[in-house]
């Protein structure tokens, strides 16, 4: 084991996995020559040469079409689409093609095919560059939605994702690339599906996703030194979603606080809320409380922008509330 | 050009097409075939003409309107009747519809209700076999209306770029949707469009299925050499109205009869070109349209004896 970058074990994963497999290859915006606009491609390109990490033209749309065809066709294409608030852009090729191909063809065709994506706001990217649009992914059935928030899951999950034969939208933070972490020197791989336990406690659980994991686990740190002890869920996947995790949590703790940083109406934590409700009802003691943006586009002044999403303060308080 | 039993057979499937057009229409008034159809009568000497220039191992992307796609590219008729009626018999065993139908062993990857949405993954096909250094060809169908669409333009440009082994073949049908051509398009020939990318465009009589077949076999050569993909714009004409929802009132009676004249029609004109050249006899024609009759008779026959999917399969297939 040794703490190394998010970033740098993402790029690791694409190593081994155009290593193992001579199908893989990476294409999107700013890829090939530059190294991509977060470096996790960097250098690929003299590794892999440009038939196997393309730099595309800024058009969104057929990058996708074009990776569910290759995918269709034989490959394991890795897109990157360079920030989530572009992927509106590729929305009918998600929609309409690759979530349902395989379903209709009735099982004709595979793609295994991967969208790497990054969101999230924080970064002063402003209201086009930092937004988390994953719930409309989760809502359509045939794609899977990854989003690892540690170097460890990062990694594990890439490679799970490459080696899938669906279409997996990969997300990723803008703020975690730089974070470090603690992974194995030697391969391993994490199955999509499986939610993990960030951190255990026993008066509340906290279902925490992407960055928010990090604010999760900073007011974890804060309220054990008032007592209370919190268990940090990370679902890591939200397609397939781990419920069977959840539920062990929350029969521990009968209490349930979700965080997202996306948009809280219609976000994904309504969903986890509502699971918990239909199936989890009896464990809980307190009401679900859930944590997400201001519904409110993402503000550039750093007068406003920390404002929008729910950070470990945030956290507290509804933990508390939960615990009244 | 191609030997006679392919050129009959290429007759043949010609009127197949137009047959199974109208068998599937009086299916669909008798509630059988459901949903709203996109038939392509007048337009039968493009899909087929085309398609006959390929291999099976060539890949080809259709539109919401391919029946001649299907027919052309050899797909078995009976599975393709009882995907149009929801049985389990058919080629996606009912989940499909007569918009997706596919087939991967004839490579008809496939269908697609979604204006202009299948070209970037016919794109990626032909991206593929390029990378694999294979000499196979992604030949991809689209309407007048599709080269209006921002997929046009951004997998044009990359086939071109990439020099991808890619055909685009537009069947200019004159109208997108209800609305005709000179009042969605900016120009008079879509074929002008490919000058924007630096490749090839010919536009060309699509109801003459000898200069499909020419242009078809050019471009596909041009492919397989790996030097990229060509547009061919075939002007024809849809004669039944956008799909079996229309309520018409759009295509004047005298446009559509200008467009069924026996110099018009391409199965008439075809059949005229194979008596002329001594390929057939008349007596050869009406033997080919009682077979092709007796086919469609018999694929709409084994539609409807067909089970519909039993209700296990409705949750299966969702992820591979």
């Amino acid at each position: 084991m040794s703490k190394r970058f998010y970033k740098d074990v993402l790029r690791e994963a694409l190593i081994e996995e155009m290593e193992r497999d001579s199908n893989v290859f990476l294409l999107g915006e700013d890829i090939e020559v530059y190294g991509g606009a977060f470096r996790v491609t960097e250098k690929l390109n003299e590794m892999f040469g440009s038939m196997r990490v393309m730099d595309t033209p800024i058009s969104e749309q057929a990058q996708t079409g074009i990776a569910i065809g290759a995918a269709i066709a034989g490959k394991r294409p890795v897109l990157e689409m360079m920030y989530m608030d572009w992927i509106g852009l590729t929305l009918d090729q998600m929609v309409n093609q690759a979530s349902l191909l395989h379903y209709v063809y009735d099982g004709q065709v595979k793609l295994p095919f991967v969208m790497r994506t990054q969101g999230g706001a924080r970064a002063s990217a402003s209201a086009q560059h930092s937004k988390s649009l994953e719930a409309w992914f989760c809502h359509i059935p045939g794609i899977k939605v990854v989003s690892p928030s540690t170097p460890y899951d990062a990694k594990g999950l890439l490679k799970a994702a490459i080696r899938d034969d669906n279409p997996v939208l990969f997300i990723e933070h803008k703020l975690l690339y730089g974070t470090r972490g603690e992974v194995p020197e030697e391969e391993y791989i994490l199955p999509i599906g499986k939610a993990d336990i960030k951190r255990e406690g026993s008066d509340c659980t906290v279902i925490a996703t992407s960055a928010m994991v990090l604010e999760a686990l900073e007011a974890a740190e804060e309220l054990e030194k008032e007592g209370i002890s919190i268990e940090v869920v990370d679902p890591r996947t939200l397609v397939p979603f781990d419920k069977e995790t959840v539920k062990e949590s929350i029969e521990k703790t009968n209490h349930a606080v979700i965080v997202h940083e996306a948009w809280k109406t219609g976000g994904f934590g309504g969903e986890i809320a509502a699971i918990i409700a239909e199936e989890m009802f009896d464990s809980l003691d307190a009401p679900v409380i859930r944590l997400g943006a201001k519904d409110c586009p993402i503000p550039y002044s750093p007068g406003l922008e920390p404002l929008t999403v729910p950070n470990k303060d945030d956290i507290i308080a509804a933990v508390k509330k939960s615990l009244q | 050009m191609f030997d006679n039993d392919k050129m009959k057979l290429l007759y043949k499937r010609m009127v197949v097409t137009r047959q199974l057009e109208y068998g599937i229409r009086e299916q669909h008034k008798a509630g059988k075939v459901r949903g709203p159809v996109h038939m392509c009568v007048g337009q039968e000497a493009t899909g087929v003409g085309a398609c006959a220039c390929l291999n099976d191992d060539d890949w080809v992307t259709s539109t919401h309107r391919g029946h001649a796609h299907f027919v052309g590219k050899g797909l078995d008729l009976n599975k393709m009747v009882a995907e149009m009626m929801g049985k389990s018999t058919g080629y996606c065993g009912g989940k499909a519809s007569h918009m997706l139908i596919a087939s991967r062993e004839k490579g008809m990857l496939g269908g697609c209700g979604i204006v202009c949405g299948a070209l970037g993954i016919g794109v990626g096909y032909g991206l593929t076999f390029k990378m694999d250094g294979s000499d196979r060809v992604a030949l991809s169908f689209l309407g007048d209306g599709a080269s209006n669409e921002g997929m046009f333009h951004e997998a044009l440009n990359m086939a071109a770029l990439w020099k991808t082994n890619n055909v685009i073949f537009v069947e200019h049908n004159m109208y997108g949707l209800t609305v005709r051509a000179d009042r969605h398009l900016s120009v008079e020939n879509i074929s002008d469009r490919a000058a924007a990318y630096g490749i090839p465009g010919v536009s060309i009589d699509g109801n003459d299925i000898i200069a499909v077949i020419e242009a078809t076999e050019e471009a596909v050569a041009r492919a397989r050499r790996g030097e990229g993909p060509t547009l061919i714009e075939a002007k024809t004409y849809r004669v039944l109205g956008f799909s079996t929802g229309d309520k018409g009132g759009y295509q004047s009676q005298e446009e559509i009869d200008s467009w069924t004249t026996p110099e018009k029609d391409p199965i008439i004109r075809f059949a005229k070109y194979l008596q002329e050249k001594g390929i057939c006899t008349e007596a050869d024609i009406e033997e080919l349209n009682a077979e092709a009759q007796n086919d469609v008779d018999k694929a709409i026959q084994f539609g409807l004896e067909s089970p519909y999917p039993d209700s296990s399969v409705l949750m299966e297939g969702i992820f591979a």
